[in-house]
């Protein structure tokens, strides 16, 4: 079965964070960049992050795994795999905050949403055609593409 | 049409249940539960106590599970006998079930270590949703509690216990709390959090006996550990760990070790029974060998992998290993592998690096150049790389020493190894 997942092009990265941005922007209630920076509180969190060890630079985010360990290793049964989609998402209300998840993510991919004690990861935007962090990055490091397995 | 029998019904059984329905939709599917609970999430007990998690929100699965799966759920019902001749088990209230793979996912029972008085006297355990009803009802604010058990369900129990305003010992015979995951710079950090939310904590100690109440009653008054200090409770929480439930396999030829012995295919020594969970002694691909690791992801990773043999889609067990996120009393730790090797065995090498400040301690094992060992306190967020790196069993030779800085991540990773770790 092949899933949807974006994939990050290191080569192709600048470093610029626009994807942090435009994801955190996704991500808030307003889903406005000013409001979302400036009012909302606590912030919204962007679930990509740039890693950089220059000039190296490396845009991360969920892989939605064939085999996702999250899932597999989730305690609470909060982190789910949707058998149709593919897209790996976590429960905030069944959520309890153990970390579990961020412990065995080979990508280091996932994120701790401390102010509320769940973890929030890369939903792939599903409720938009292309992801925010894919629509916003100006070299087409970051790409939406089909993948095997 | 094959009929599979699943006895227990937690991760290990889930785990299983859900990897037959991928491969076979049309055998016949039961699971047996001596627990009057559809699978509820086990660790959220802590929370269930704390009043933080209700009972509803407990379940590991939603509402519609064992329908949507054509699941035969079979509740408050104990196995009381295996006939691996006749392919049957026998449950409570004399129903002989019959089986072509049986799965057995039966976990653990308490460890109640030998103390004078104990038996006659109230404690209680913590492992079932069941234990920690008992307990609510019993503890109030200013109840006195002491916890024999510094590991992780001591741990969790006391934390929960505090956040209820109850007054809190732990009695620890190790000479360090959360010894099987941590080494003792972690574990004095881990004290350090428990001591300051007002736990105190005893170790290198056991208790030695209990003291009632009142003569003839089982209200508990207090203890005496082994070097004669009393503490006084009224209430006594039993938290040592699990042993693999063995018995239920009596008088078949299923081979034990400490647990259940199972193959890389979870499969046990007769054809068609397997087991996984807490009660299997499984690979672990640290170890290279089989050994007890009584954790929840470990029993749903095994019980998916038992369940996909099961079903005739063969794959093998990739092993798990002891491995453990510390979240109680505001820590962020998390441990895995060999954490604390022999000093005197020059095959380990051990990088670590200290922030005090900062709250960071990190350490990482190797041994013939692989990872096989780490604890992350503080600076938890890409840990889960080097723990890829230590599933994957990869060299880290040439650049070991990054795993360690602050700016960890998959730029750490050489760019080959890199490139290969992306695609997948």
């Amino acid at each position: 079965m092949s899933r949807v997942r974006i994939v990050s092009r290191e080569a192709a990265c600048i470093g610029c964070h626009l994807c942090e941005v435009h994801c955190l922007v996704e991500h808030s209630t307003s889903r406005q960049i000013l409001k979302a920076f400036k009012r909302e509180r606590p912030r919204a969190l962007a679930r990509v992050h740039v890693e950089e060890h220059l000039p190296a630079t490396l845009a991360v985010q969920c892989h939605h795994c064939s085999e996702p360990m999250c899932v597999y290793s989730c305690l609470t049964g909060a982190m789910q795999k949707d058998s149709e989609t593919g897209i790996v998402t976590s429960d905030p209300e069944r959520c309890m905050g153990c970390w579990t998840c961020v412990m065995v993510c080979p990508y280091g991919a996932l994120v701790r949403d401390e102010a509320r004690g769940v973890v929030v990861k890369c939903d792939l935007c599903s409720h938009l055609v292309t992801p925010a962090c894919v629509a916003h990055c100006p070299n087409e490091a970051l790409i939406l593409a089909e993948v095997t397995p | 049409m094959t009929r599979y029998v699943i006895v227990g019904n937690s991760a290990g059984g889930v785990g299983a249940a859900e990897a037959i329905r991928q491969v076979d939709r049309n055998g016949s599917l039961t699971m047996i539960s001596e627990e009057p609970y559809p699978a509820y999430s086990r660790p959220l007990i802590a929370r269930y106590l704390s009043r933080e998690t209700p009972e509803e929100r407990m379940a590991y699965r939603p509402a519609g599970f064992y329908q949507a799966l054509g699941i035969d759920l079979v509740l408050g019902t104990a196995l009381e006998g295996i006939d691996t001749a006749a392919r049957t088990v026998r449950l409570g209230g004399g129903r002989v079930l019959p089986w072509d793979r049986l799965l057995l996912a039966v976990g653990g029972t308490p460890i109640v270590p030998p103390a004078e008085g104990l038996a006659e006297h109230e404690y209680f355990t913590f492992t079932t949703l069941d234990d920690a009803k008992r307990l609510a009802a019993h503890v109030s604010a200013g109840s006195r509690a002491v916890v024999v058990g510094g590991g992780l369900i001591g741990i969790s129990v006391a934390e929960a216990l505090v956040k209820l305003g109850v007054a809190v010992t732990i009695v620890e015979l190790a000479p360090q709390v959360l010894g099987r995951a941590l080494d003792a710079r972690a574990g004095a950090m881990a004290r350090c959090a428990i001591e300051r939310a007002g736990v105190q904590v005893y170790t290198g100690r056991t208790v030695a006996r209990v003291v009632g109440r009142e003569s003839g009653k089982r209200a508990v008054a207090g203890v005496v550990l082994d070097d004669g200090v009393e503490i006084a409770c009224d209430t006594l929480v039993v938290a040592v760990g699990v042993r693999p439930r063995v018995e239920v396999v009596a008088g078949t030829d299923i081979a034990v070790g400490r647990g259940i012995i199972v193959d890389r295919h979870m499969a046990t020594s007769v054809p068609e029974v397997y087991a996984c969970g807490d009660v299997a002694e499984a690979y672990d691909f640290v170890l290279g060998a089989n050994r007890l690791t009584p954790i929840w992801p470990n029993a749903y990773l095994g019980g998916r992998i038992a369940g996909r043999n099961m079903a005739g889609a063969e794959m093998v067990y990739d092993g798990g290993t002891a491995m453990n996120s510390l979240h109680s009393f505001g820590l962020s730790i998390m441990s895995a592998g060999t954490v604390d090797p022999p000093a005197d065995d020059a095959a380990y090498e051990v990088l670590s690096c200290e922030d005090a400040g900062r709250g960071i301690y990190k350490k990482i094992v190797l041994r013939e150049g692989r990872v096989v060992g780490m604890i992350f306190c503080g600076a938890i967020d890409r840990a889960g790389i080097v723990f890829g790196l230590m599933r994957s069993g990869v060299s880290v030779k040439g650049f070991k020493e990054r795993l360690l800085a602050d700016d960890l991540g998959l730029l750490s990773l050489p760019a080959d190894l890199r490139r290969e770790w992306m695609q997948r």
